[in-house]
């Protein structure tokens, strides 16, 4: 088993309302930020988990944002990079 | 008739609906949720609070408390559940109910007074309301924004499984008096087989006089009565 580091985004879906996403683009676009389009906020995690290789921690991973760490109802979420810790 | 009202840790509404179900000459027991047992409870509370800090996603951690395995099976032999405010989160991360419980619209915690139409009065827990009654309680959350897909919504609609909606002091819905953004104005709901209801306001501080309404205490009237039945 080796140690692996998988770190994971969970966005609201697009579609949902997301109204701390909407406060953030309207303060960048009163700072003058003018080309911003969209903003969204989310959540990053940053798991160490054993496992017998990449692929086998980042299915682990998978497994704990459709059970717990993401909401399938309103959240989407990606695997942002998986490396040995 | 025995109540049981499950202590996650961060409840803090317990008293509240102990003293709602006491009112109605209802028994109480309090369960931990550490336990494996509802000693007997005829109805199950998951009252209001913040179970487990909030973390993650409100309600999303106590689902995994070990009291829900209990708390399932008992909804699934037809037992009667009420979630209130954490406890509607807490069964919409269940599955119990479906659809989510997202930050209020506005990004501030709601504590107001709301009005209420029953949209519902044949359910368990509406059946001493008249259907279209406004009734008065106070809401007290930060992520109350109910959100389903649309075809959930449209289900639960047209299911007469909406059973609170949020609606001005005459009766009508308009924006401003939705506390949260939710989608339909939707205050509460009962699953499809109606022995499970969530709703974000709180009845349970709407039973005397002092506090300035007593309209919450035909809920648990209701519940006293088809139960006891």
């Amino acid at each position: 088993m080796t140690r692996y580091r998988v770190a994971v985004h969970i966005v609201p879906r697009k579609g949902v309302l997301d109204p701390q996403g909407k406060a953030v683009a309207d303060a960048l676009h009163a700072l003058g930020f003018a080309t911003v389009r969209d903003a969204r906020v989310g959540r990053h995690l940053v798991l160490d988990v054993d496992a017998s290789d990449a692929g086998a921690a980042e299915s682990s991973v998978r497994g704990m944002c459709d059970k717990l760490l993401a909401n399938p109802v309103t959240e989407d979420y990606e695997i942002a990079g998986v490396s040995s810790s | 008739m025995k109540f049981g009202i499950v202590m996650f840790p961060g409840s803090n509404r317990e008293a509240d609906a102990t003293l709602a179900a006491e009112t109605v000459g209802a028994e109480v027991v309090h369960l931990w949720h550490k336990d494996h047992d509802l000693q007997g409870s005829d109805v199950i509370i998951l009252p209001g609070g913040f179970s487990y800090g909030d973390y993650l996603r409100a309600g999303a951690i106590a689902r995994f408390s070990p009291i829900m395995k209990e708390v399932v099976e008992h909804a699934k032999r037809g037992g009667p559940v009420l979630g209130i405010c954490n406890g509607f989160q807490i069964l919409c991360e269940a599955h119990m109910l479906p659809g989510v419980l997202l930050r209020n619209a506005s990004l501030r915690f709601a504590s107001q007074w709301v009005s209420l139409r029953v949209e519902n009065a044949d359910t368990l827990f509406t059946n001493a309301y008249e259907k279209g009654q406004v009734v008065r309680v106070p809401v007290a959350h930060g992520d109350g924004r109910y959100t389903a897909d649309e075809d959930t919504v449209k289900l639960l609609e047209d299911r007469g499984q909406v059973v609170f909606r949020y609606v001005d002091r005459s009766g009508n819905p308009l924006p401003a008096a939705n506390p949260n953004g939710s989608v339909n104005d939707i205050a509460g709901i009962v699953n499809d087989r109606g022995n499970i209801l969530g709703l974000m306001p709180h009845p349970e501080d709407a039973i005397d006089p002092l506090l300035g309404s007593t309209d919450g205490l035909g809920l648990f009237e209701s519940i006293l009565a088809r139960v006891a039945a």
